[in-house]
């Protein structure tokens, strides 16, 4: 077989993004979207909005707090900071992603269109495979396991809707618990630099800390306190490496 | 008017929602032009981005909602520290943690009757 990597043509990368799908990123994935369907129908949220949630907002962290603020009846404007909050992290993430999915003749279009996709998973997941794939079919085999992440889960939302009511207590709770349990395992496993296992730990505790001296704002503070703080213990042990070696 | 009424629930997610993570997103975009992989901002913008994600998960774990409101705390810490024990032993398998500290969740809110 001859057929060098140009000719696979587009396509057959679309499809092998797709077939991402069958991973263990993605089914964990796919478990905590049951954990948050039973979230948010215990929280009185119709089945429709949750699937227009899922396709428009998809990051899961966000929804969470978007569907908190919902159901504490906060403000657009309270409601639309806290969200934007929580959501700072995809900009640095999808800063990260870019320069390994473009290549000089990649639309800015096209990337704007398919930064809607990155959230954890796919971040974590497009992270580590991109590399096997050849630059020019980067954006089709990311587009393709994407676009399927968001679709698949959007499906399973609006049909796992309608049996979580009645799941036991244990297993509700048990669903519940898988996303940030998955959320803390992947992020420390997937970390290229050591800040990133710093300013988790820190993070880990700025929060609570945070949220006991000032509620309003403990997420950004913790965030923007912790991260610098993390970063500067990194730097200063990464200086004191340096001049020792 | 409150988020249950038809339209407004739309509207209240496109706007705190789906334009409140998409700006971050097209700002990625934006930034992942200019941003160097190697530069010492884009390790402290990473470090804050996983210090807001960090805080989340802290939040998530020690003030849930639904059925884990009524569970105790030392359950779920203790879950957790013994799945992260088991992640750390075996190899750093996210799998490995994540099963073990949800087993250790279960087998607790079973023994404490729930």
């Amino acid at each position: 077989m001859k057929i060098d990597e140009n000719g696979q043509s587009s396509v057959v990368w679309f499809l092998t993004g797709m077939r991402g799908l069958f991973s263990l990123p993605a089914f964990i994935l796919m478990l905590s979207f049951v954990g948050f369907c039973s979230l948010t129908a215990q929280a009185g949220i119709p089945p429709e909005q949750v699937v227009f949630m899922t396709g428009m907002v998809w990051a899961l962290p966000a929804k969470v707090i978007l569907v908190s603020s919902m159901m504490s009846g906060a403000s657009l404007a309270a409601a639309f900071l806290a969200v934007s909050l929580s959501s700072v992290r995809l900009m640095p993430m999808v800063a990260a992603l870019i320069p390994e999915l473009r290549t000089s003749k990649t639309p800015t279009w096209l990337l704007l269109f398919l930064s809607h996709f990155v959230a954890i998973t796919a971040w974590v997941f497009a992270m580590e495979r991109v590399q096997a794939v050849p630059r020019d079919k980067r954006v089709a085999f990311f587009a393709g396991f994407g676009i399927t992440l968001v679709v698949a889960n959007m499906v399973l939302v609006g049909v796992v809707y309608h049996f979580v009511a009645d799941f036991p207590p244990i297993a509700a709770g048990c669903l519940f618990f898988l996303t940030p349990i998955y959320f803390l395992a992947s992020i420390w496993h997937s970390a290229r630099h050591p800040v990133v296992h710093i300013a988790l730990l820190i993070g880990l505790i700025a929060g609570p800390l945070f949220y006991w001296l000032v509620p309003e704002f403990d997420i950004l503070l913790a965030g923007v306190g912790g991260g610098t703080l993390a970063w500067a213990a990194e730097r200063l042990w990464r200086r004191r490496k340096e001049i020792d070696a | 008017m409150t988020w249950q009424d038809g339209w407004w629930a739309y509207a209240f997610i496109a706007i705190a929602g789906w334009l409140a993570t998409d700006i971050w997103r097209w700002l990625g975009v934006i930034a992942g032009n200019r941003l160097r992989d190697d530069s010492e901002a884009l390790n402290w913008v990473r470090a804050v981005a996983t210090a807001l994600v960090a805080a989340v998960i802290a939040k998530l774990i020690l003030y849930p909602t639904g059925v884990l409101e009524q569970s105790p705390l030392w359950l779920r810490l203790g879950s957790v520290a013994i799945g992260a024990t088991a992640f750390f032993l075996l190899g750093r398998k996210p799998a490995i943690g994540i099963v073990t500290t949800i087993a250790a969740l279960a087998s607790g809110l079973w023994w404490l009757g729930f």
